[in-house]
């Protein structure tokens, strides 16, 4: 008989969220200042001397890359903290005695942690509003590239969190791995602003096909094509997938 | 009485340390057990194999008719486990984190029970505190209170006095009295013998991933458990005359008492020819005292039986 444990995920979701409810003015603010930082510091500076993008504005140009990035870096280190927390302080012993599945763990862990990530996505794009004018080309994928990305750099930071058996790791991977690479992926520009050489060498950098995908739903212009865009960040959600099913399927680093 | 955990042949292997040997315990459904042992004698071991935290390396574990292993949703609900270490959010409030633990077990919220919990365990005026602003004691108690949110028919507490004072200690027993009145099996863990002594039905010994022993408390007393008498001489003797020895007394090294020790009925009826004997080397006896070994005597020799 297929049964779901409906109230342990709501339980594990709730005690997730309530942290970031509880500091809830915290949680609005931070991504308020720093959305209005990078409009003065790119759209102002950097933004009186380039002016327009492929005939996009560049401070509208930069919104969707500054998306991108605050969601990688949120969804990675709100999934990894959430379940390395327990891990490291042992309340994960409740978890793992209570009649849950895996998958229903991790369904309340990376939902929390999308669902922080989507309220935040919200807020960037809300203030936005206030320093530019937006028009959402394409809402509908739009929204599936906002909602395919928290879900799956959640689960890519429950794995994270799920292998780090210290604070270094879960705090290395945003710092050293995830920040470079949306930056470097033309987050605050066009890869076509670059020399050739570089433009070639950003091909292989896997955050710009996010962060191109995810531009080209707000304004129709891109680096690289959207169905690739798509692709690629559906090939990263069925990667993560398939490595949590192997981690759970082993018991790896949950069960001694 | 029916078995409600049966535990056959549980072996635990740690790369090459062999924590549990073979381990084969029935736990009988409304009963107390304390499992007693030495440090690292396997005990927290057993139990976070049979509630699901830690992987047994052979062997099964049938929880109420149900496979732990194949059924763990239906073997797990009927699970509370009180750990040995305070493992808290400590950044929740007291009701926050029992509503969360009933949650996990897949009930329905109820605030009712969840109140009646938070007064039964002394923690009404704690309700709305983060927990890490309760004292020590109190966090044990909220840890109980966690285990209890979903009612458990089964309960494991390890270790749930330890680092917990007299008053505690006596409620604590008082609550797990209280909660085999109304039917839920208790497996308890501790290095107090007197707890087991004063609250267990059974007891089981683990010494070095063994269970050496399981047996009934009075049982196990009455077929372990020595009896002394100590005769105090009027004057120190230099030495124990041959006759005496015969008897098996034995002298006290400051000379001044002989003691004698025995188990069944027939040594106790050695006891007047002794005391004839005593006179008859014209010792003079100043006192007499008996005395009963403790279970922690009985502990104390069959875990160094095992050296
Ligand atoms: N994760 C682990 N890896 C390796 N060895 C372990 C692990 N957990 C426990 N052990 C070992 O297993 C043995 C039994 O430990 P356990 O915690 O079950 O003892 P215990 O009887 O509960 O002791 P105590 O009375 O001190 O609580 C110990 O030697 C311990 O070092
Ligand atoms: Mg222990």
């Amino acid at each position: 008989m297929m049964s779901i444990n409906i109230y342990a995920i709501r339980a594990i979701y709730k005690a997730e969220m309530r942290r970031f409810w509880v500091t809830i003015g915290q949680s609005i603010i931070s991504p308020v200042i720093s959305t209005s930082l990078y409009f003065i510091v790119f759209g102002s500076a950097i933004g009186s001397r380039i002016q327009q993008v492929e005939g996009v504005d560049y401070g509208t140009f930069i919104v969707p890359g500054m998306m991108i990035f605050t969601l990688l870096t949120q969804s990675v280190s709100n999934a990894s903290f959430g379940i390395f927390h327990q891990k490291f302080t042992g309340t994960i012993y409740e978890v793992l005695s209570a009649p849950i599945s895996s998958t229903e763990i991790l369904i309340g862990f990376v939902g929390a942690s999308a669902s922080k990530s989507f309220i935040i996505g919200t807020i960037i794009l809300i203030t936005s509003t206030f320093f530019v004018d937006l028009h959402i080309q394409s809402p509908f994928i739009m929204f599936a590239f906002f909602i395919l990305t928290c879900v799956s750099f959640s689960l890519f930071g429950f794995i994270i969190g799920l292998w780090a058996d210290n604070f270094e790791k879960i705090q290395v991977i945003p710092m050293l791995v995830i920040t470079p690479l949306v930056f470097l992926g033309g987050s605050f520009y066009s890869i076509d602003m670059l020399p050739p050489m570089w433009r070639d060498i950003s091909l292989f950098n896997p955050a710009l096909y996010l962060v191109s995908g995810f531009r080209w739903s707000f304004f129709g212009i891109s680096d690289v094509n959207i169905s690739l865009s798509l692709m690629f960040i559906s090939l990263f959600l069925l990667i993560c997938i398939f490595i949590v099913w192997r981690i759970f399927a082993t018991g790896y680093k949950l069960r001694s | 009485m029916s078995t409600i955990i049966q535990i056959k042949n549980i072996s635990k292997v740690y790369g090459k340390t062999h924590v549990l040997k073979d381990v084969n315990l029935e736990i009988k459904k409304g009963e107390i057990i304390a499992l007693l042992g030495p440090n690292g004698a396997g005990k927290t071991t057993l139990i976070s194999i049979i509630c699901g935290l830690v992987n047994k390396s052979a062997g099964s574990v049938i929880i109420d008719g149900f496979d732990n292993a194949t059924n763990f949703r239906k073997a797990r609900e009927k699970v509370g486990l009180v750990p040995q270490e305070l493992h808290l959010a400590m950044f929740d409030k007291v009701v926050n984190t029992l509503h969360y633990s009933r949650g996990l077990f897949g009930k329905k919220r109820n605030e009712k029970h969840i109140n009646e919990l938070i007064e039964k365990l002394h923690l009404s005026d704690k309700k709305n505190q983060e927990i890490r602003s309760l004292s020590g004691g109190m966090k044990r108690r909220v840890l109980i209170a966690k285990a209890l949110a979903h009612q458990p028919k089964i309960l494991f507490l390890d270790e749930p006095t330890a680092g917990v004072d007299v008053e505690l200690r006596k409620s604590t027993w008082n609550l797990v009295k209280q909660l085999r009145q109304s039917g839920v099996t208790i497996i308890l863990t501790t290095h107090y013998i007197e707890e087991a002594e004063s609250i267990a039905d059974r007891i089981g010994i683990i010494n070095k991933g063994k269970l050496i022993l399981v047996d009934d408390k009075k049982t196990l007393m009455k077929r372990l458990g020595k009896k002394h008498i100590q005769i105090n001489l009027a004057n120190p003797i230099e030495e124990m005359p041959q006759k005496l020895k015969d008897l098996s007394l034995e002298l006290s090294e400051d000379k001044i008492n002989l003691y004698y020790h025995f188990k069944d009925k027939k040594e106790y009826q050695n006891i007047p020819l002794i005391l004839q004997t005593i006179k008859d080397c014209g010792l003079n006896i100043n006192e007499l005292n008996t005395s009963k070994s403790s279970l922690e005597d009985i502990f104390v020799d069959i875990v160094n039986d095992e050296y």
